[in-house]
């Protein structure tokens, strides 16, 4: 059969207004769950460089967990599988945050663990030297340092958790793809809306790294 | 005459490597030890184990008045003793996110709850001590590897140490920049401050020091005042050493 497509610029432009309500949600389950991410990021990432097992091994667990099972399977456990545990219901925004921040911080504290573990030993054994407890040397000397290397690799799970949102659509939060989902369902414009969706995906990231770039030259500048 | 440093019997392993072998040695107060000895021979470990930057295995170690357990015991003595014994280290360590002056600013500020005001008075003069007063407000890799070490001198000279240990000042350094650095242990040799040096500087040993003491696999076989231990050595492993070093 001769395909006789043609892109109908009409039905894209259309479809913006609709499809932007769904760009709240997902920044909302993208930053919220990236917050919480990066808390969960800096207690698990340092407990998993600790001495003492019985600190590192649950953060060891916690971390091949959540980056060894697909983010997917996560969420749909978190929204259909929890609420039999909890005996009520989660709503879909609050299972996505979730999902985002617990995904995230399983990769974050890797990106912890690797970022500290990059400082230079004498930078410690000087801290110390000079009077500094561990505390002192970790926080005023250490993490500022490693902090900085952490930028990029931070930036990027952003932009990963960001897009993992989409997956979200399945348990219907009105995100981007959701929103997107809905409107085809009426106007039949496959093509045309999942391209917009996309350049709005696109939009965001893009943002982010503009943004990351900016901070990492500030950063680096001083150092 | 008090004594700042006593280690009696101190043993130290690395593994199964015996690196440090009943090691008897204390230092005056006032006095400059200049520790010679080849590489991975015990010289940089034996004075890291001053400040608790190794631990030892047995023996007894007093700093200060502060006794240091074996197996990093006693934490709390080992906390006075860094607030009193400064360090500069082969690589210099500086902070490289903080500038000259916060570098010095740092350890008073947080371990002495120095005001800011002090601390940065003392940051200046202490910068202008060691001759580089003009360049408080760069970071360290602005710096030559000469005046890095010497701000590394400034910042462990910030906490007013009773004792100085430098594990091989100036290894790192070209050889153009290695004066500059060694004047300022000079000045400081000059007034009186207490300090175990690790150098393979035989010139600045012989100079400065009030004795040399020589270690081999971790065994202190020769020690006494530079001029005999140079011109005289007893020991033939000393011997060697010196023949091999002070050939030039």
């Amino acid at each position: 059969m001769e395909s006789q497509f043609q892109f109908d610029w009409q039905a894209a432009i259309n479809s913006i207004p609709f499809l932007i309500k769904g760009i709240p949600y997902t920044l909302m389950i993208s930053f919220g769950g990236l917050l919480i991410g990066f808390a969960l990021g800096i207690i698990f990432g340092l407990l998993s460089i600790n001495k003492k097992w019985f600190l590192k091994w649950p953060a060891t667990a916690y971390i091949e967990i959540f980056r060894g099972t697909p983010i997917l399977v996560q969420v749909l456990f978190i929204f259909y599988g929890l609420p039999d545990l909890i005996g009520g219901p989660i709503d879909p925004l609050t299972a996505g945050i979730a999902a985002i921040a617990l995904n995230s911080g399983a990769y974050i504290s890797e990106v912890v663990r690797g970022g500290v573990q990059s400082i230079d030993k004498g930078q410690s054994e000087a801290g110390l030297s000079l009077g500094l407890s561990r505390t002192q040397t970790f926080w005023s000397i250490i993490w500022p340092q490693a902090f900085r290397r952490m930028i990029p690799p931070l930036g990027n799970q952003a932009i990963v958790s960001i897009k993992d949102t989409s997956l979200f659509s399945v348990i219907g939060v009105g995100e981007l793809v959701r929103q997107g989902q809905v409107y085809i369902a009426s106007t039949f414009t496959a093509f045309e809306v999942y391209f917009v969706v996309a350049v709005m995906y696109l939009a965001i990231t893009l943002s982010l790294s503009l943004i990351l770039r900016l901070v990492e030259r500030r950063g680096l500048a001083s150092v | 005459m008090t004594q700042i440093v006593q280690m009696k019997g101190m043993n130290k392993y690395f593994g199964k490597l015996h690196v440090l072998k009943d090691i008897e040695l204390s230092v005056e107060q006032g006095e400059v030890v200049v520790i010679i000895g080849a590489s991975g021979s015990g010289k940089s470990t034996l004075i890291r184990c001053v400040n608790g930057l190794e631990e030892f295995e047995s023996g007894r170690l007093e700093v200060d008045g502060q006794a240091l357990a074996p197996k990093g015991g006693n934490q709390q003595a080992l906390a006075e003793i860094r607030k009193e014994v400064g360090m500069v280290f082969q690589q210099f360590n500086l902070f490289p996110h903080l500038t000259v002056k916060k570098n010095i600013m740092l350890a008073p500020m947080k371990v002495k709850s120095t005001s800011q005001v002090v601390a940065n008075a003392t940051a200046e003069r202490l910068l202008e001590r060691v001759g580089i007063g003009s360049q408080a407000d760069k970071y360290p890799s602005q710096l030559s590897g000469g005046q890095q070490q010497r701000v590394a001198i400034a910042r462990a000279l910030a906490m007013e140490p009773r004792l100085m240990l430098f594990d091989e000042p100036t290894s790192a350094l070209d050889p153009e920049m290695i004066g500059e650095v060694l004047d300022v242990m000079r000045e400081l040799a000059k007034e009186g401050m207490t300090m175990m040096v690790v150098t393979h500087e035989m010139g600045f040993a012989r100079e400065v020091a009030d004795r040399v003491i020589y270690i081999h696999e971790g065994q202190i076989v020769e020690e006494g005042k530079p001029d005999d231990v140079f011109d005289n050595p007893q020991n033939e492993r000393t011997q060697a050493f010196l023949s091999r070093v002070l050939v030039r």
